[in-house]
């Protein structure tokens, strides 16, 4: 395997539980509801997939069980903003505190086990290609899932009406109420999606990324989630840009360290987020009307009868 | 005035009712860990500590710990166990330093103890393992089990402990091949699973062929068994992570030290020292050496008995720093202590530059 793909998978391994937590985020946001628990309900993920699969001896129930834990938690979530109208902010990070805390709880029978990672899919033939057979056809479930799911995104945001639906609810909440829109509902099935996908982030770390569950193993991922979709002006493709700038320049520098090409490496750490908002600022002055939030992001809505 | 003092007995009374009255006795021992504990390395290995003190001493304690707390938040932390009647606090991580210093100016008859660090007070206590005791061991395996000539170094931070331990791995694998490389990659983080997963990931595409590793987490070891390439696992025994690829781990075992400083306090004959344990004092300790030849093994184990006798010293001089000058020799035939601990330059041969 020559060292250029074997950089670039690495690299698709770094970005991947980024571009899902942040899509399923992505969506959240579209529909007008800023949800600051995403690390939480990442590392609940991984700590409910990693117990099950251990559990059960396969990696779909563990997979299946993260996906559901992260939806359980945003329903929680969903239940305070949605419900009781309360300050999106507060409860967000409350989420992620609480997620903290439960996921080490849940956790805690399966400290000091590992387990063997989700293996990368074959297709006989093209998975032996030179130079990109491993990279493009030989990559593991989730990367063609989170790769699948930006595409899907796109197409529903701005093609479907359901799509349509969600960005209005998003855009204008009192709006789109008095054109009798089910604002309540769709924002509910907008964080129960986001709550899945930051579950199945979590899974990526604990059955993929390094097989084995760890306090804390999150170690920051869901806010540069969170970062990456604002940086990205809310726009599916440009999350996955970012999220392949961010995973591909944290890996080249740890590649430029091991050359030791001599830059502090001080300097090395902050190389990828200082690349990743350089880059997506730039993409979003270009054209301005672009960056512009969901207009009732982070607003609570009270339907007046 | 009387009467204040007549409800002050009064309340003591009851106080002392309401409370078993053992309970009044017990020290109450506070621990700060930068990692959690169920990290399965340096935080993991305080916290055996901490269990081995209140198996060891049962009634006359009581512990508290607070994991997963933030170097830069730690002020916080610490003063919260002070203010809640701890008597004896450890601290255990090297950037704790100045916020243990600060807590224990505030207050004067807590005791506190901060691992890893340099500066002392009154009131304040250091240790530390010769962690590098463990590195030299690692790096003659590694000299002797690499066929690349390459390994790969995932560190944390450039500060004096992890620079000495490279250095000693260094000088270890330098004894039986004087053609190793190593590559070093500073993740600096302590613990962040996916990143020293990358780091060690980079390492092995760049060449490496044995990843050591002075991060908290089991990642790197995993991925050297993924790639069936070899490995050391990192403050706690790892073997479960990496059957097949882990030579051995370089274990902490802090038990005797707690147990032994929490009893200079409940006898009231703490004071304010130094410890500096390796081998010798049981503070480091070897995991049993796995996959590989019988030599190497025979090896490993007469290094590591000889540096337990005193026979061997990882910094025996010379050593030469990487400009090839000699670096002066402060200690008995070897570098001294403060020059170990203090430790701010690769040794010749290391084919990088030190992060200042």
């Amino acid at each position: 395997m020559d060292i250029w793909q074997a950089v670039l998978i690495t690299v698709v391994t770094a970005a991947t539980p980024l571009l899902i937590a942040a899509l399923g985020e992505l969506v959240v946001e579209r529909a007008g509801v800023l949800n600051l628990g995403l690390e939480g309900m990442m590392a609940v993920g991984a700590s409910c997939g990693f117990a099950a699969a251990t559990l059960s001896g396969s990696s779909l129930v563990g997979v299946l069980a993260a996906i559901a834990a992260g939806a359980a938690l945003s329903a929680l979530f969903a239940l305070l903003v949605l419900g009781l109208a309360t300050n999106q902010v507060a409860s967000g990070l409350a989420l992620t505190i609480m997620g903290l805390g439960l996921s080490g709880l849940i956790g805690a029978g399966f400290v000091g086990s590992g387990r063997e990672a989700i293996p990368p899919i074959r297709i006989p033939g093209l998975s032996d290609l030179p130079a990109v057979g491993r990279l493009v056809f030989g990559e593991d479930p989730f990367v063609y899932l989170s790769l699948a799911l930006a595409g899907g995104i796109l197409w529903f945001l701005s093609r479907s009406r359901a799509g349509l639906t969600l960005r209005s609810v998003g855009e204008n909440h009192t709006s789109a109420h008095a054109l009798g829109l089910p604002v309540i509902q769709v924002r509910l099935l907008a964080i129960l999606f986001g709550g899945a996908c930051a579950g199945l982030a979590g899974a990526y770390l604990s059955l993929v990324y390094t097989p084995f569950w760890s306090p804390g193993m999150t170690a920051g991922r869901g806010w540069i989630a969170l970062a990456l979709v604002v940086f990205a002006s809310w726009k599916p493709l440009r999350v996955l840009f970012g999220a392949y700038l961010f995973g591909g320049a944290t890996v080249l520098q740890l590649h430029a360290q091991a050359a030791s090409l001599g830059f502090p490496s001080q300097v090395m750490s902050a190389f990828p987020y200082v690349a990743t908002i350089v880059a997506l600022v730039l993409m979003s002055l270009g054209r301005r009307k672009a960056a512009i939030a969901p207009g009732s992001l982070g607003t609570s809505f009270v339907p007046d009868r | 005035m009387k009467t204040v003092l007549k409800i002050a007995g009064a309340l003591a009374i009851v106080a002392g009712l309401a409370a078993p009255a053992a309970a009044a006795d017990k020290l109450k021992v506070g621990f700060v860990y930068v990692g959690p504990i169920g990290d399965f390395g340096y935080s993991y290995q305080h916290n055996q500590g901490r269990l081995a003190l209140e198996k060891a001493l049962g009634e006359k304690v009581e512990t508290t710990y607070l994991e997963n707390v933030p170097e830069a938040d730690s002020e916080r932390a610490i003063e919260q166990l002070a203010r809640t009647g701890h008597k004896l606090i450890f601290t255990t991580s090297f950037g704790f330093m100045e916020p243990t210093l600060k807590v224990a100016k505030k207050y004067p008859n807590v005791f506190f103890e901060h691992a890893t660090g340099y500066k002392r007070d009154k009131n304040v206590a250091t240790y530390s393992a010769k962690f590098h005791e463990g590195r030299y061991v690692q790096g003659v395996i590694a000299g002797k089990m690499t066929k690349s000539n390459v390994i790969g170094y995932v560190a944390s931070f450039p500060i004096p402990e992890v620079v000495s331990g490279i250095n000693s791995f260094m000088l270890g694998a330098q004894s039986v091949n004087p053609n190793i490389k190593v590559k070093i990659v500073w993740a600096n983080t302590w613990f962040d699973p996916g990143k020293e997963a990358d780091a060690a990931k980079a390492l092995l595409d760049q060449g490496a062929d044995i990843i050591t590793q002075h991060t908290d987490s089991p990642a790197p070891l995993q991925q050297a068994e993924a790639r069936g390439k070899l490995a050391f696992g990192q403050a706690s025994d790892m073997i479960r992570f990496a059957p097949k690829s882990i030579l051995t781990s370089i274990v902490d075992h802090w038990d005797d030290y707690y147990i032994a400083r929490t009893k200079l306090v409940l006898d009231g004959k703490w004071k304010s020292e130094d410890t500096w344990g390796g081998f010798a004092a049981n503070m480091v300790n070897m995991a049993p050496f796995t996959n590989m030849p019988d030599d190497v093994k025979k090896m490993a184990e007469d290094t590591e008995q000889a540096i337990k006798s005193g026979k061997l010293n990882p910094f025996k001089c010379p050593v030469y720093d990487q400009e090839g000058k000699e670096v002066p020799c402060k200690g008995n035939g070897a570098l001294s202590d403060e020059q170990v601990l203090g430790m701010n330059f690769y040794v010749k041969g290391i084919d990088d530059k030190l992060p200042k």
